[in-house]
């Protein structure tokens, strides 16, 4: 078969479950009410099949990945298919013993994240005491010479910390300094006030992010995610609906990615009952927005709908109750005038406090 | 951006993989990775930290006489830069 749909990256995430509360969390705000996590043997055949699928990246998740036991055979079965696997962590709870552990069974690369460059602030945004620990468990990745990612989500109350904040990477030596934008879905979509940053604020940002980036071209990789609700054009969303990612949450339910199943309309198969190859050839939701077919106007005559496959289909969803629309991040989009209003109003919040509302279980029985 | 690593060597976050799918080589790092020509996949077998920037060009001119030797060099030196600007070889500061 050829490459057009072919995915690289298997999104393996193990658990809801995590420490840390973050108010942009990206699971899907009912991740409570899910169902029980698939098994150990379950996700090794998950891995098998992926790999022969095509995959060779393999991003384990969460939640918080640490808290699955099991993460041991994961590694070690991705390892013998020769899949680069990438723990995506808080950093807690980890022990020195347990990483090295990890990394002899063959793990390739830790992604580390902190709310923060001071330890109270980072406390508070991520709703859970973490940050000393969070340093630690970036020098113990560093003294076992696995490459380090940190990954910093940026919103209002903490992209003014640029400078620190690279500061800091360059200190823990990490090969990889993420500085992603909060995109508003799920959990951030309902703290959008406390969390979207204003214009100024973000051109600041990027900026010195800019500069950082040349300063440090080939010591350490400088990314910038501009949130959508900036771009003049959505962004090309997982590359493509179905092209190059596949998503496993933690019920097992294959989604092309992490709040698909949030749309509502769409079946997906489960990695219980379906084999992950039958599914992505052709499960009916891997196939609803894929090729030209499906696109709406004024996409469909777009220069630009082989880059961006039409944007992110959560966003239309949860921006204009249409999955099928143009993202409303796109200047042309029809319904960009609540992304605008969503920008007018956080210039007009500049500097009042908002609450944050901390990811919780709710939804969850009260028992 | 090469200029001062003598003898290139992949950085050790770098695995190169065979595709089956492709018949070429992948080279993967934290979370993303490159489809290798084979020219590519030659040189970056050759970053040992062993051979320095002419010798690896030298070793390529043997095997594809129908390049110039000026091309191949440039075309080592492009791909080493490449690279080097993704943080992908070792001891770069």
């Amino acid at each position: 078969m050829n490459n057009e749909y072919r995915p690289y990256t298997l999104i393996a995430e193990l658990t809801y479950r995590c420490p840390l509360r973050c108010p942009y969390c990206s699971n899907p705000i009912d991740y409570a009410r899910h169902g029980a996590e698939i098994d150990t043997d379950t996700w090794l055949r998950v891995f098998h099949e992926a790999e022969a699928l095509g995959v060779v990246q393999l991003s384990l998740t969460g939640g918080e990945p640490l808290l699955r036991n099991d993460l041991e055979q994961f590694i070690e079965k991705a390892s013998k298919v020769e899949l680069y696997t990438n723990l995506i962590t808080s950093g807690i709870p980890l022990t020195f013993e347990r990483l090295s552990r990890l990394q002899a069974l063959g793990l390739n690369s830790v992604q580390l994240s902190i709310q923060s460059t001071r330890p109270s602030e980072s406390d508070r945004i991520a709703g859970a005491p973490s940050f000393h620990r969070k340093l630690e468990a970036m020098q113990w990745v560093k003294s076992l010479e696995l490459p380090l990612t940190m990954n910093v989500v940026l919103h209002r109350d903490n992209i003014g910390e640029i400078p620190e904040l690279i500061a800091l990477a360059e200190r823990v030596s990490a090969d990889r300094l993420e500085l992603a934008n909060v995109q508003y879905l799920g959990w951030a979509l309902q703290n959008r006030s406390a969390l979207l940053p204003t214009r100024e604020q973000l051109e600041r940002a990027r900026t010195i992010a800019e500069h950082a980036r040349g300063r440090l071209q080939g010591k350490m990789e400088v990314v910038f995610v501009t949130p959508d609700y900036y771009s003049v054009y959505p962004k090309s969303c997982m590359d493509g609906w179905g092209r190059r990612f596949i998503v496993v949450n933690p019920e097992g339910f294959a989604l092309p990615c992490h709040l698909a199943h949030t749309i509502p309309g769409l079946h997906f198969e489960n990695v219980r009952q379906c084999h992950l190859e039958e599914i992505w050839h052709h499960s009916s939701s891997f196939n609803q927005f894929r090729g030209d077919g499906w696109l709406p106007d004024p996409c469909r005559t777009c220069d630009r709908r082989t880059k961006d496959f039409g944007g992110c289909r959560c966003q239309a969803f949860h921006v204009t109750g249409n999955a099928g629309a143009t993202d409303p991040a796109c200047f042309l989009s029809p319904d960009h005038g609540r992304i605008e209003s969503a920008r007018s109003q956080a210039s007009h919040l500049s500097g009042v406090p908002v609450m944050f509302e901390y990811r919780t279980g709710r939804g969850f029985s009260q028992a | 951006m090469t200029g001062d690593i003598a003898r290139p060597q992949l950085s050790l976050k770098v695995r190169l993989r065979f595709d089956r799918r492709t018949g070429r080589y992948l080279l993967l790092y934290p979370e993303t990775g490159l489809e290798l020509s084979r020219t590519a996949t030659e040189i970056a077998r050759l970053c040992t930290g062993e051979w320095t920037v002419d010798e690896i060009a030298q070793h390529l001119a043997q095997f594809h006489t129908e390049i110039s030797p000026v091309e191949i060099s440039r075309d080592v030196l492009d791909f080493l830069k490449t690279l080097a600007g993704r943080g992908l070889l070792q001891g770069l500061q």
